[in-house]
């Protein structure tokens, strides 16, 4: 948590002092008043004291109740002001953080993950501060500041306050004990029955198909049993709280006067009076006391929540970025549209077994490369070390004769048109969708992103979309197929037009025509654009300039199709698994 | 108002009160305890009412302590000059004194006054003397002797008219023990005690009915929640798949959970809470009124002033709590996109775009945030400076009055505490409105989602198929279907399938294929022609019948969160490990299990490293455990590699040896020695036969099959 707080600018440093400042100065006045109230006390009581004295002390009273309040006013303006900054500075600086991570971290943390710890547990932060900012410094100069102003007041009612607190703060502890590791229950049983009932919608058809409702409402009734169980038990538990307070705060009241009684009763006339105003202004201070002390317990209950948050904030801004930026600029290369591996290898930070060993080939300008293999392979692994999102452990990538250590990402990228396996689609229109990201060479225009999607074979229902072009996509694609989703994924690499072309498995979503038409168009549209295709099957890959196969990392064949029909064992049980030996022979 | 019983429409529109009157409908099985409840919570409120009263009375007798006897003292005064006024001279020249004595007697008596000279000379006076002057004086049976009257006489001559009550107090502690005794202040021990018992039986009561109450209130929200949850699982099994087409799972989700938690969290806050700030509320305006009324109008006109402004704030601050909900949904959903796009965002350097936008989207979410949070901190410090403007306007007032001698000391007290109580349960009402507010809107989404309209009953249905004795003909009769009533997808669909014979679909997206299926597993309704399994209809078939009569493998890989072995043996009992292993083995994944440190035991999560491919052929060995008729495969083997795919084929096809079975497939290596290939486009069939045939004819089939060669 403290160390979260070093993303404090000087700013909200300044508002947290001015705070603390006006808070002390709040808490004087707010603790003024009960002498002021036992001013006023005494005058009532006294017979001939004047209305215009009372009036007077009346007048310092409120005059001292308004200055709290504009002071809290002003506390509550600059504590606002500063947990707002702070959560937008910290959301600024994780999103900044994790769009800069790698994939491996990406995945190692899970994108839903990372997604919770820039929305909700930067809030929970946020609501901490907002409250403890106030709660948190006000409370404990209250006690103090109350505790010394009664402190010689009165031995046995100081030793009674005192009780009261311990009594408090005891009964407050035991139930925070009996309670929270059941408060960590909750929030995983409240999880497991989200997914018990995601299960359920997710899997609607399995479910029916199988006949498990019964099954599926079972299993979501332990659940719910469990829950309900808990739960119950927690605010059973909590509701003792309430009661206590009560009766501990009036029982205090009710022992200070019956003590103040005793105490007036053998005192010298003279004292009499000064007992029982003090009786009453100690009375008010002692609930003073409490009160802070009650605003302390309650920080103490937000803490755990906020203190879980912050790890989690931390975890990820901690985490040391596995892809460092070079600062070459990308221009006058002395190859163009090249890519080179020199004995790449490659394995998880944290892994033992590599999943690329030595793989080696090189693309030339205009050449299609395409990869193959089962899954698991380490296809994919392979073709993402050319825009870097992993890094080679050893050996090194190459793309137009440089190292792609040595580029600055954005240039290397600038080169590559990708497409991912799962399209990937913005809330934001067609046309937007296409152009989407900085290619280096200013905006696309528009005929440019009309042709990119009419290579992509996407014109059709493009045109027959409401608004055409600019006809929105709904937050993940929801409106448009799986199809129709990934060829506008693959026109934004073709509007772009990149020197290399990168496809991971994505022509698999396609049917063989749609495939098929589009990957002729492409091929005529980038003659001079190389491209590094992964594919399943045969027939997406067969024409290929060099087909590489992977088995369990390592390249077991490269060459063309039909060499490699001959050549290569995998190869060719891949193949026969696809089409029959005289069609292969016939293509 | 919803009506039980039949379909109905829900307006998008907040009804509050019809709502509201819903929840009670719905909470009719708790209503003894929800009452008990609330009459708890109205007694303890008007037990805290009682109690301050109480407290004042404890006040009034304790500050009896601070006032001197003032009968007492004006008895004692009079008396005492009675002794001085009707002195005979004679008395004393007449007695036995010395002569000196005498002779100073007349003297002072010549001076003929009480001044304080002469009170002086007076005590010069021999004690025999003085008490021939002072009669003894017996007040509430004490014994005032002479020489304490002159004590007395002398004390408070010295005090000029004007004098302070601390200066008269001091003298007090200076008379003779006799005369404190007489004048003395006194409290009725056995009035504080009894006032004090009576308090303290008031405060554990109170506290107790507090408790009681707060436990049926939790047991009540916490047991509906519970109800409203198992309905809402129940319900889910019950709808048309055609609602969650239309409906996101995440928004069933979230009334699963944050609706329900909403309904029963403010059901168990505001309820009571409403009720018992509203007997606090208007029973301490009676009390009030009853104590003093001028004294009431001061508290409730200096509250009202502050509550004026509070509401004000309040108002305003709602707007801001809006517009900050939806700001920062906003900023939600473009993290989120980015995050799950951040390849994209990467690829194509996005970031600078992604940046500019996030920080539009901070910005409003920072300035709605401080503006919101601002507002609604005030309402703390307000409600306190409300509390002391009241607290002073009641003294200053009560001041007055006291001095009028219009009421008691313990009056002011008593108004003291009113003030606060007066003032907590109006921001109480407020904040309970708000959470009825939410509850009203949690409830319409909750019971407009358990209003949805069901499945058609099954209760009509009486034939059924023994899975056992099923020969395994289907027959598709002319059907016609649409998910939209407007737009029909499949038109007049007609094919038969018989007992044995391995059924392909095939045709591009959206021509109809998982519709056919789905049709045939009975997840929807036909809408016109029949399907016909063994010469019944499937309209005369329950569901739960026709399903337990195929077996299913779907494309996307659905597995839950479980091990391994619950979502292999899923929903069947007695499903011994071997089995399992034995299906593991058919599709390969023996191994893998074997390699998993818990095997069988391993648990299934969102963000295992288990591919798609071997997630798919877990729930390929889920289909192959249970041995059923019929077989349909939807896109089985879509993720899993070519080689990997001819292995499960081998095992399927002896799985299917026998049995009808339907594939529709991508690729049309999987399907190529099918008996029949149906070829679908928009909905209909354009093409039948085996592929050798469909080849001949060289229609779409053909040139679907060789578009894979194309260069």
């Amino acid at each position: 948590m403290i160390k979260l707080f070093k993303n404090l600018t000087k700013k909200d440093v300044c508002f947290i002092l001015v705070a603390i400042l006006l808070i002390v100065f709040q808490v004087r006045l707010d603790l003024k008043l009960p002498d002021y109230m036992s001013e006023i006390t005494r005058l009532v009581q006294t017979t001939g004291s004047e209305m215009s004295e009372i009036l007077k002390n009346g007048g310092y009273m409120l005059l001292c109740a308004f200055g709290s309040l504009l002071s809290a006013i002003f506390v509550g303006y600059l504590a606002s002001n500063v947990s707002a900054r702070f959560s937008m500075n910290t959301r600024k600086k994780l999103f900044d953080k994790i769009e800069n991570l790698g994939l491996h971290e990406i995945k190692q943390f899970s994108t839903s993950s990372l997604i919770t710890r820039t929305t909700n547990d930067i809030t929970q932060i946020q609501m901490f501060i907002a409250m403890g900012l106030q709660l948190l410094i006000k409370a404990p100069i209250t006690a103090v500041w109350a505790i010394t102003k009664i402190l010689n007041k009165n031995l046995q009612w100081s030793i009674l306050t005192a009780i009261a607190v311990l009594i408090l703060l005891s009964v407050i502890f035991i139930i925070l004990i009996v309670v929270l590791p059941r408060f960590k229950k909750v929030q995983i049983l409240i999880d497991r029955l989200n997914n018990d009932t995601r299960d359920n919608l997710t899997g609607i058809r399995v479910v029916r198909a199988f006949n498990a409702e019964s099954y599926q409402e079972e299993k979501f009734e332990k659940t719910n049993n469990e829950l309900t169980k808990t739960q119950l038990f927690n605010q059973k538990t909590f509701s003792v709280m309430q009661p206590v307070m009560y009766l501990v705060m009036y029982f205090l009241t009710l022992g200070i006067y019956l003590i103040g009684a005793s105490l007036i009763q053998s005192a010298m006339m003279s004292d009499k009076l000064a007992i029982f105003s003090d009786m009453v202004v100690f009375s008010s201070y002692s609930m003073q006391v409490i009160m802070s002390f009650l605003m302390l317990t309650m920080i103490f209950m937000m803490l755990p929540r906020a203190q879980v948050s912050a790890n989690r904030i931390n975890e990820v801004l901690d985490t040391p970025l596995s892809i460092q930026d070079g600062n070459f600029d990308g221009l006058n290369t002395k190859e163009e549209g090249t890519v080179e591996f020199k004995d790449v290898s490659f394995k998880y930070p944290d892994a033992d077994e590599y999943l690329l060993k030595n793989i080696s080939f090189k693309a030339n300008k205009g050449e299609t490369i395409a990869f193959i293999g089962s899954t698991g392979s380490g296809k994919s692994t392979l073709i993402n070390l050319v825009p870097r999102f992993y890094d080679a452990t050893d050996g090194c990538v190459l793309v137009d004769g440089v190292d792609v250590k040595e580029y600055t990402q954005e240039a290397l990228r600038n080169k590559i048109g990708y497409v991912s396996q799962k399209a990937i689609i913005f809330d934001d229109t067609i046309a937007n969708n296409v152009s989407y990201g900085d290619n280096g060479k200013g905006a696309i225009s528009k005929d440019k992103i009309k042709e990119a999607i009419d290579v992509a074979q996407a014109t059709e229902f493009v045109l027959k979309m409401k608004d055409q072009y600019d006809s929105h996509i709904a937050q993940g694609g929801s409106n448009v197929s799986g199809g129709q989703k990934q060829r506008l994924s693959i026109a934004r690499a073709i509007a772009k037009d990149p020197e290399i072309y990168i496809f991971d498995d994505t022509f698999s979503a396609l049917d063989y025509k749609t495939d098929a038409i589009l990957r002729q168009a492409l091929k005529k549209h980038t003659k001079n654009s190389t491209q590094l295709i992964v594919a399943q099957r045969i027939g997406t890959i067969m024409n290929a300039d060099k087909i590489i196969v992977l088995e369990n990392g390592k390249c077991v064949g490269m060459g063309k199709h039909q060499d490699l029909l001959k050549s290569c064992d995998v190869y060719k049980q891949i193949a026969l698994s696809q089409l029959s030996k005289e069609e292969l022979e016939n293509a | 108002m919803p009506r039980p019983g039949g379909p109905r429409n829900f307006e998008k529109s907040k009804d509050f009160t019809g709502s509201i009157k819903r929840l009670f409908k719905e909470l009719k099985s708790f209503q003894v305890a929800i009452m008990i409840a609330l009459i708890l919570a109205a007694t303890g409120s008007i037990l805290s009412i009682i109690a301050p009263n109480k407290l004042s009375d404890l006040t009034d007798e304790i500050s009896k302590g601070l006032v001197v006897n003032q009968s007492n003292m004006k008895t004692l005064t009079e008396k005492i000059e009675a002794n001085l006024k009707n002195m005979d001279p004679k008395n004393i020249l007449e007695s036995d004194l010395q002569p000196q004595e005498k002779q100073k007697f007349l003297e002072i008596m010549e001076s003929a006054s009480t001044n304080s000279k002469g009170i002086q000379d007076l005590k010069d006076l021999s004690s025999d003397a003085l008490s021939l002057i002072f009669k003894e004086i017996k007040i509430d049976g004490e014994v005032i002797s002479a020489k304490d009257q002159v004590k007395y006489l002398e004390l408070f001559t010295s005090l000029s008219q004007d004098t302070q009550v601390e200066a008269l107090y001091k003298q007090i502690d200076k008379m003779p023990q006799s005369i404190q005794k007489v004048i003395e202040p006194k409290m009725h021990g056995k009035t504080i005690q009894n006032i004090a018992l009576f308090l303290i039986a008031l405060y554990v009561c109170s506290a107790l009915f507090s408790y009681i109450e707060s436990i049926l209130m939790t047991v009540v929200s916490n047991r509906f929640a519970q109800t409203l949850r198992t309905k809402i699982s129940k319900k889910i099994n019950n709808l048309p798949l055609n609602y969650f087409d239309k409906n996101q799972t995440g928004d069933t989700l979230s009334r699963v959970t944050n609706d329900v938690d909403t309904i029963a969290q403010s059901m168990n806050q505001s309820l009571s809470t409403l009720v018992s700030a509203v007997t606090l509320f208007v029973g301490t305006i009676i009390m009030m009124f009853v104590t003093n009324w001028i004294m009431s109008f001061t508290a409730i006109i200096a509250s009202l002033l502050g509550f004026a402004f509070m509401f004000t704030i309040l108002k305003k601050s709602q707007k801001y709590f809006v517009a900050r909900q939806v700001e920062l949904g906003k900023l939600n959903a473009h993290i989120e996109e980015t995050y799950s796009g951040l390849l994209v965002v990467k690829a194509y350097n996005g970031k600078k775009i992604s940046d500019e936008k996030f920080d539009e989207f901070n910005t409003r979410v920072y300035e709605t945030n401080r503006k919101s949070q601002f507002l609604s901190g005030l309402m703390m410090p307000i409600m306190m400076f409300v509390g002391n403007l009241g607290y002073v306007a009641v003294c200053v007032v009560g001041a007055l009055l006291v001095q009028k001698e219009l009421i008691t000391f313990g009056v002011i007290v008593a108004f003291m505490t009113y003030v606060r109580l007066f003032t907590n349960p109006l921001s109480q009402i407020a904040q309970a409105m708000t959470a009825l507010q939410s509850t009203a809107a949690a409830s319409e989404r909750v019971f407009a989602f358990l209003d949805e309209e069901e499945m058609t009953s099954e209760e009509n249905i009486k034939e059924s198929l023994d899975k056992s004795k099923v020969e395994g003909n289907i027959v598709f009769e002319n059907v016609s279907f649409g998910y939209d009533a407007q737009k029909e997808i499949i038109h007049n669909f007609s094919a038969s399938a018989k007992k044995g014979e391995k059924i392909a679909i095939v045709g591009p997206t959206g021509a109809g294929k998982t519709t056919l299926v789905n049709l045939l597993m009975k997840f929807y309704e036909i809408h016109s022609g029949d399907i016909k399994i063994d010469n019944i209809s499937i309209r005369n078939l329950s569901r739960a019948n026709i399903h337990s009569l195929f077996t299913m493998v779907l494309q996307d890989t659905w597995l839950f969160n479980g091990t391994i072995r619950e979502n292999i043996a899923y929903n069947r009992e007695n499903v011994t490990d071997e089995r399992i292993m034995e299906v593991c083995e058919t599709v390969g994944i023996r191994h893998f299990i074997k390699t998993l440190p818990a095997g069988l035991d391993t648990v299934l999560s969102e963000n295992d490293a288990i591919s798609s491919g071997q997630k798919q052929l877990i729930t390929i060995a889920r289909g192959m455990i249970e041995d059923a008729p019929f077989l349909i495969l939807d896109e089985a083997t879509s993720n899993v590699d070519t080689r990997t795919e001819e292995l499960v084929q081998k095992a399927m096809d002896k799985l299917t040896d026998g049995k009808t079975s339907f594939i529709i497939a991508h690729r049309l290596s999987t399907i190529k020695n099918a008996d029949l290939i149906l070829v679908m486009k928009d909905g209909n069939i354009i093409e039948q036969g085996n592929h050798e045939e469909l080849m001949r004819e060289n229609g779409f089939y053909s040139k679907l099959y060789n578009s894979q060669f194309e260069r």
